[in-house]
This record gives structure tokens, sequence and C-alpha cells, in this order.
């Protein structure tokens, strides 16, 4: 009898493993799809679901919306972590919303992997065995951004980004590599209006502008910038620039040169097939929050193939060795599980219909790694 | 600083201003006549910006956009007026904010339905592209029309409110709500009309501010946060005491933004000036209004006094 029992209680051990097996992967991703930020958290939501829908993948991805606002974005990690029980999280667009989410999240052992944001935070001190950045650290763009225009010969630039953790780690990435500016400025997160900034690089003996103001700020700026009579030569991250900001602020930004860590005339065959299978399904350029979520999706895959989320030690070996075809060419971690990678110029050139877009024109720093992978303990 | 970009920022700060003193304007009269807190009045606001947007991309034209956007928010203005603000006319300020609050929720969504989340982006017509030079300094056409229209307008209420029988009517139903009913006069008819006035004045703040910015969901509230400082800052029902609040918060937030920062570089270095001068900058008009009630509990003007 007592035998039977055993082997009834095996067999049902057995049924349920093989039940939580074939269960499918859930991922949780929280990302900005309403309101001025909204072009970011839609893009790299839309690239994510295009690698799994071409991969046809057996993955559950339940998809929230933070509104660009902290504590919306925590409330909601916290009932995808304890209510839906997820074994990943993604999808973060803003530091700040980082800030709020990554730290107890990874602490508490769920994996949480960064299309975005990338705060230094995250990188150096605060870094963690369960927390991998996709994208890039922030510095990066804005540091590359720096070396290409002390190289380009200029003197005296005008540097603004909004403030929280991304605005103050890209002016701090830029002068890293430049030194510095004739003038800084914090605007507010989501400022729209940029009169009184605009007034101050006139009265500056500034000779160019490098500014970091993703989604609806850039456009707002740019906007606002062409018809203010200034004529100083403008720079910025991809951030300020993409195509979705291009359509909007029209040929005013013809000229431009950006610093990105991919471009959709990047030439490598996976970049191909992506910015291919893009335009079909959405009928529009990706940006480049869209390869981030593409790539994100497939080093989940590709780690999904070695191990399961369950058996987290293998899993994070799994993800640690990169084992997939990035779009940006190569692509590989650092010890503190940052990329390591080359960030390119791009400059922006009159498109074939009404939109001018960004053309690929060179490399500003190659294979780089961010500044605070030494104060990282792992 | 020069004297060039000392009057530069001063523009900009009346430019700013006079973009409140649309929105607290029509606030701050549907309070005085009415008695009514509505926080509803920065989703007309965005009502009339989507419409204006709408308009313009359907006929290409700006100017039938800013009509339109006037009038689609007068409309909705009447339409919420009718359908539901009546009933909380008698009602206790705590009901009132609690009604308004769910419109705010109820147009918030209903908008993200028709137009979607992402911002829509209006375009300023070519004419007004570009700067002019004003003496010293170069300063975009746009943002002077802005500052025209809102002298007009500021002009417009005040012949309105002192020179006509609806203005004489408006000023009787500030000073005793009662006994105009008495006198005969249709208070429900005024009492919409008043309302629609000051949707239409959100609107056209709305449709001019989006051309300049960009048109989404939720645009109205930090507006409406705003205009609220103005009126309390003005004295509740003071279409005067929101015209000088509001002129005082722009000039005080635009000068704010700039002076600070560089006020903290002479005694820190300029990153930390640069951060902890903003965050001082975006408190400013809090500040300002916590001193002005210290003074003046009721505000600059106070309408019934």
């Amino acid at each position: 009898m007592k035998k039977l029992v055993i082997s009834m209680a095996v067999s049902a051990a057995l049924v349920v493993t093989t039940v939580a097996s074939a269960a499918p992967t859930k991922i949780g991703m929280i990302t900005t799809l309403s309101g001025g930020g909204s072009h970011l958290g839609i893009d790299v939501r839309d690239g994510f679901m295009l690698a799994t829908e071409m991969a046809n993948a057996d993955l559950e991805v339940i998809i929230r919306d933070d509104a660009r606002k902290p504590d919306i974005a925590k409330s909601l990690a916290n009932e995808l972590i304890q209510k839906d029980k997820v074994d990943i999280l993604t999808g973060i667009i803003w530091s700040n919303l980082a800030m709020a989410v990554v730290p107890s999240t990874v602490r508490g052992g769920t994996f949480y992997l960064s299309p975005n944001a990338g705060p230094s935070a995250l990188a150096g001190k605060a870094c963690h065995e369960n927390y991998f950045n996709v994208a890039w650290q922030n510095n990066n763009l804005h540091e590359a951004m720096g070396h290409f225009m002390k190289g380009d010969g200029l003197k005296k630039p005008f540097i603004l980004a909004p403030n929280y953790p991304a605005g103050t780690d890209a002016l701090t990435g830029f002068k890293s590599r430049f030194g510095e500016a004739e003038g800084e400025i914090f605007t507010k997160l989501g400022q729209k209006d940029y009169a009184a900034e605009i007034a101050q690089i006139r009265a500056s003996n500034a000779d160019s502008i490098f500014f970091f103001l993703p989604g609806g700020m850039g456009i707002a700026f740019m906007k606002q910038y062409a018809s203010s009579g200034l004529k100083l030569p403008v720079y910025g991250p991809a951030f300020s620039f993409d195509e979705i900001i291009l359509g909007a602020v029209g040929n005013s930004a013809i000229g431009v040169k950006n610093t990105s860590q991919w471009a959709y005339d990047l030439d490598n065959a996976a970049n191909e097939q992506f910015v291919k299978a893009f335009r079909a399904k959405y009928d529009r350029t990706p940006t480049l929050y869209a390869s981030q979520g593409y790539d994100t999706a497939n080093l989940i895959l590709s780690a999904l193939e070695k191990a399961r989320p369950s058996d987290k030690d293998a899993f994070r070996k799994a993800l640690k060795s990169a084992d997939f075809d990035s779009v940006r060419g190569s692509f590989k971690f650092g010890s503190n599980q940052h990329p390591i990678q080359n960030i390119y110029v791009r400059e922006v050139v009159a498109g074939d219909g009404k939109k001018p877009t960004n053309k690929l024109v060179g490399i500003a720093i190659s294979n780089l790694q961010d500044a605070y992978v030494s104060q990282c303990s792992l | 600083m020069t004297l060039a970009l000392a009057f530069e920022q001063l523009l900009n700060g009346i430019q700013f201003g006079v973009m409140l003193f649309l929105m607290a304007s029509g606030l701050t009269l549907i309070f005085g006549v009415m008695g009514l807190i509505n926080l509803a009045h920065g989703s007309l606001y965005m009502v009339g910006a989507f419409v204006c947007a709408y308009v313009t991309g359907l006929t290409g034209s700006f100017w039938l956009g800013l009509v339109a956007g006037s009038l689609g928010a007068a409309l909705m203005g009447v339409m919420v007026e009718v359908l539901v603000i009546r009933r909380l006319y008698h009602r206790d300020h705590l009901d009132q904010v609690l009604a308004t609050f769910a419109l705010i929720l109820i147009l918030s969504e209903g908008t993200a339905w028709v137009f979607g989340s992402q911002p829509l982006w209006l375009d300023i017509p070519s004419i007004l592209k570009g700067s002019v030079e004003l003496g010293v300094l170069i300063y975009p056409v746009y943002r002077i029309l802005i500052i025209v229209v809102g002298v007009l307008v500021a002009l417009g209420l005040y012949l309105l409110i002192s020179r006509t029988r609806i203005g004489m009517r408006i000023r009787a139903g500030e000073n005793d709500r009662e006994m105009i009913g008495a006198l005969g006069v249709n208070i429900s008819v005024l009492y919409t009309f008043v309302f629609a006035v000051g949707a239409a004045l959100a609107g056209l703040a709305g449709s001019l501010v989006g051309a300049l910015q960009s048109v989404e969901v939720g645009m109205g509230e930090p507006v409406l946060i705003l205009a609220f400082v103005v009126i309390v800052i003005g004295g509740i029902g003071s279409i005067k005491g929101a015209l000088i609040g509001a002129m005082l918060v722009g000039i005080v937030d635009t000068l704010g933004r700039v002076l600070l920062p560089s006020l903290f570089q002479w005694f820190m270095e300029p990153s930390a000036a640069a951060s902890v001068g903003s965050a001082l900058a975006s408190m400013l008009i809090y500040l300002l209004m916590a001193i002005i009630l210290a003074i003046k509990p009721k505000g600059l003007f106070p309408a019934n006094d």
C-alpha cells in the first residue's frame, strides 16, 4: 500500500513537471505606450513581438503601459511578478522608471533584460547577476558623440538634456570625451517649450549644439529651434533623431550628425532580414528602439534553447554567452553584463518620400565598453 | 546676461503668461459665476487641440483648425455642462471635484480611443514660421502671434464683462446668484453661455500651444495645475486677477529657469548648479503662491470683496 502511494505520488509529480515544462515561458513587458514618450515603447514592443513571431516561439508576453510614470511602473512590476509570476521582466524605456523597478526585481530573483534604459548605477555599484542590458549603458552614445565632435574641430558646444538619470549620464558621458562645454542646461523631463533654453543658446558664444531629448521632447525642440532663426550646427545621440522624430520635424534636420549603436542600413544578414520584416509588418522604418526590442527577444530565445529560466544558473549562463545573431553585427557582454559594441555615426539626409532619413557614415568608437565596469563586483 | 537676452526671456515669460491667462480666465469665470471647481478644464484644452489638429489635417488650413478647435471645445463644454455639470451647482465642492475628475478620465480615454495614444504633430502655417527682428532681438513670429491673441482676448473679455448686457448679468451672477434668478434672468442659459466661453478659451489655448509643442492625450493636466496656481494667486473669480497672476507665473517661471542655474554657479560647480538650479526653478511658482497667500490669503484681487 505504501509503495502504491509513493509510486502514485511520483507519477503525479512527473505529470506536474511535464506540464510545467510544457507551459510557455512568461515574460512581462512594462513599457511606455501612451503620451509624449510613446513611440519609444511602441517600437520596443513591436520589435520584440516581431522576433517572437518570426521564431514562432512558445512565449506568453504580458504587455503593460507605464505612461512614463515611475509609480505606475513599480506597481505593474509588483503585479507581474507576484500575481502573474513572470520568469523575465523587460521593456522599460526611461531610466528613472528603471531605477524604481529593476533593483528590487533582480534582488527578488526575477531576470530583468533592459531593452533601452542603462543608468550608470546599474552598470557600476548596483550591478546584479540577474540584470542584463541589451541596449547600451546610458553614457555610450553621448561619449561617442563627444569624441566625434572633438575630432570634428568643434570648440564650444552648448549641451542640454532632461534632468533625470539618463540625462545626467548623457552629459557626463559627453564631457568625459569632449571636456567642458560652453554651457549646459538640464530641462524638465517631458518639457515641451524650449523658448527660454533657445534664448540662452542664442546669447552664448557656442559654436554648436549637442542635445539629448528623446521622444516628443526632441520633436518639440527641433521644431522650435527651426523657427528661432538660430543657425548653429546641431549634434546629438540617435535618440534625438530617430525616424519618427525626423518624420515630425521634416527637412530642418537635414545635415545633422548623430551617434547610434545600430542603423537600419548597417550591412549584415540579420539586420537585413529584420528591417525587411519590420517594414513589411508595420509599414514603417524601424528605429533603434525597435532594433533593441528585437535583439532582446532574440537573446531570450537563444537562452531558452539552452536552459529554462527556472534553472537560474544555467539560464543566466546562457544569456551571458549572448549566442544570437544581433542586428548590430558583433555583440558581446562585458563582465557587468552590459554590451561591448561599436558606436556609429549617422547623418540625416533627404529621404525618398517627404521625410528625411538617417544614413550610416562611419564609426565613432569601435568596441566601446562602458566606464563603470570597474565599479561592478561581478 | 545681456539686455537682449533679458528682453527675450521677458517676452518668453509674457508669452507663457498669456497662454496661462487663456486657461485661467475661463476657469476663474466659471468659478466666479457658478461657484464650480472644474477640473475638466484641462480636458477641454486637449479637446480643442485635437479638433484643431484634425481639422487642419483635413483642410490644410491652420486658421480653420484654430476656429474649429475653439468651437469644438465650446461645443464639448456645452455638452458636458448640460449633461453633467448642471447637476453639480448646488452640490458640495468635493462632489464637483469628484465628478469633474471623472470627466478628465472619460475625456482622456475617449480621446485616446478616437485618435490613438500617440502624439499628433500640428505644423505652424508657413507664413508664421521663422523669426523677425525687434530692435536688439530676434523673436519667432508665432510666439508674437500668441501674445497678440492673448492681449486681444483680454481686451475682449474686459469689454464683454464691463460694457455689455450679458457682462452685466455675469457680474450680477458673481455677486448674488439667487437675486439674479429672482429678477427674471434665465440663469441656466447664462451658466451654459459662461461655460461655453470658458471652454472656447481653453480650446483656443490648446490649439495655439498644440502647434508649438505637440497634441497628445493628457496634455491638459500640467496646464490645469498651473492655471489653478494662477487663479489662486490672482484671487478666485477675478479676471483681472487671472491676468496679473498669469503674467506673474509666466515671468517668474521662465526667468527662474534661466537665472537660478546661473545664480548657483557663483558658488557651485557648473553641472551641480545646473541640476540644483533647475530643480529649484520648478518649485519657484509654488513658493510664489505660498508667499502671496501668506500676505494676502484671498489672492491679489479677490472677486467679492
